[in-house]
């Protein structure tokens, strides 16, 4: 018998420090933005998205692989009056494919009327090992579809000059990647998130910065939501667990500790114990006394 | 003619519509988009949007990804 889930909260009910975020023009009611890809099935991915809380998700653009085998599309697992759709240039390795893919998922959503109609997660990848993001490439792009009207997310690295640069050219919101995609490391340079946030937050405090890729865990998650990012966004650390929606519960509730947990600001830290009971009152022996 | 469509060549009868060809491909009820020659065609273009010999057609939907 599975393991039972903890109930996924009903719709409105807030913790606190649960606040939307602020993404260009659009507002997200949830932290966590979820991927699409590498579920084992729809039914799968539809549980797990729900569990997760989220009310963006990701996809991708491709090539006539409209049906999966039953002959169903991807949408018809998604309810769009619930899930404001995000799409990826994922797969492209220069600025000009990249802006290809943005404008075909742009008219795909403009005919399902969903309000992601004129957003992208822009990915701009520097090659298939890493997939790590080629920064000329991610700022030309950037640039152009600013220009064209879009609401740019863009993937770039945990570099902060590269992310000054990103949101320079107009990217409504700049997504260092903890780590490479997919790969489970979680946030490998914390110190280099922080010279993100500082760098991005500088002046513009409520300006989104959303780690992007590396997840492996629930405490990865957490972990970047206490450094004072905005959101965390994911797929495979979800898609790929033992128990897909079991982990997306842990994700959701990973994001929100993590959130509460920066608000409420952490103790700083010190290299010597300090006691938490008094040394007043002790009836025995105290070394040094 | 001929037209490659996503990397294949495909005879098309003239005059064929970037619509008629997603008919053809029985995409027809989905949400798709087009781009010919590297260049979005806008989907209120597709009934319109006359194919020539030789144009490259990509044709494409959303799938699952991250």
């Amino acid at each position: 018998m599975p393991a039972q889930a903890p109930h996924t909260p009903a719709p409105g009910h807030r913790e606190p420090g649960q606040s939307p975020l602020k993404v260009g023009s659009r507002t997200l009611q949830s932290r966590l933005v979820v991927g699409t890809g590498k579920y084992a099935s729809m039914d799968v991915m539809r549980e797990a998205l729900d569990a997760s809380g989220c009310d963006v998700v990701t996809v991708a653009v491709r090539r006539e692989r409209l049906y999966n085998d039953q002959g169903k599309s991807l949408l018809e697992f998604l309810d769009l009056s619930r899930y404001a759709i995000l799409p990826n240039t994922a797969g492209c390795f220069n600025a000009e494919d990249a802006i290809r893919v943005a404008r075909l998922g742009r008219d795909i959503l403009e005919q399902l009327g969903n309000p992601g109609a004129s957003w992208v997660k822009l990915e701009v990848l520097g090659d298939r090992k890493t997939l790590l993001p080629d920064p000329v490439g991610t700022l030309e792009a950037t640039r152009e579809l600013v220009a064209d009207g879009f609401t740019v997310l863009a993937y770039t690295s945990d570099d902060p000059i590269c992310a000054g640069r990103i949101k320079a050219a107009g990217a409504a919101s700049v997504m260092p990647a903890g780590s490479p995609i997919g790969s489970g490391q979680g946030v490998l340079n914390p110190a280099n998130i922080v010279l993100c946030l500082e760098a991005l937050k500088d002046g513009d405090p409520t300006y989104p910065v959303i780690v992007d890729a590396g997840v492996g865990s629930a405490s990865d998650v957490a972990a970047a939501m206490e450094l004072g990012a905005d959101a965390v966004l994911l797929n495979t650390a979800i898609a790929h667990a033992k128990q897909p929606v079991m982990m997306a519960h842990a994700m959701r509730h990973a994001c929100l500790a993590g959130r509460q947990s920066y608000l409420a600001g952490r103790i700083p830290r010190k290299r010597y114990a300090t006691a938490s009971s008094p040394w007043e009152g002790v009836i025995g022996y105290i070394p040094g006394e | 003619m001929q037209v490659t469509v996503n990397g294949k060549t495909m005879e098309l009868p003239e005059p064929t519509t970037v619509r008629q060809l997603i008919e053809k491909l029985d995409l027809g009820k989905a949400a798709c988009a087009a781009e010919v020659n590297r260049r979005l065609v806008p989907h209120k273009e597709h009934p319109a949007r006359l194919l020539r010999p030789g144009d490259v057609v990509e044709v494409v939907s959303l799938v699952g990804g991250g």
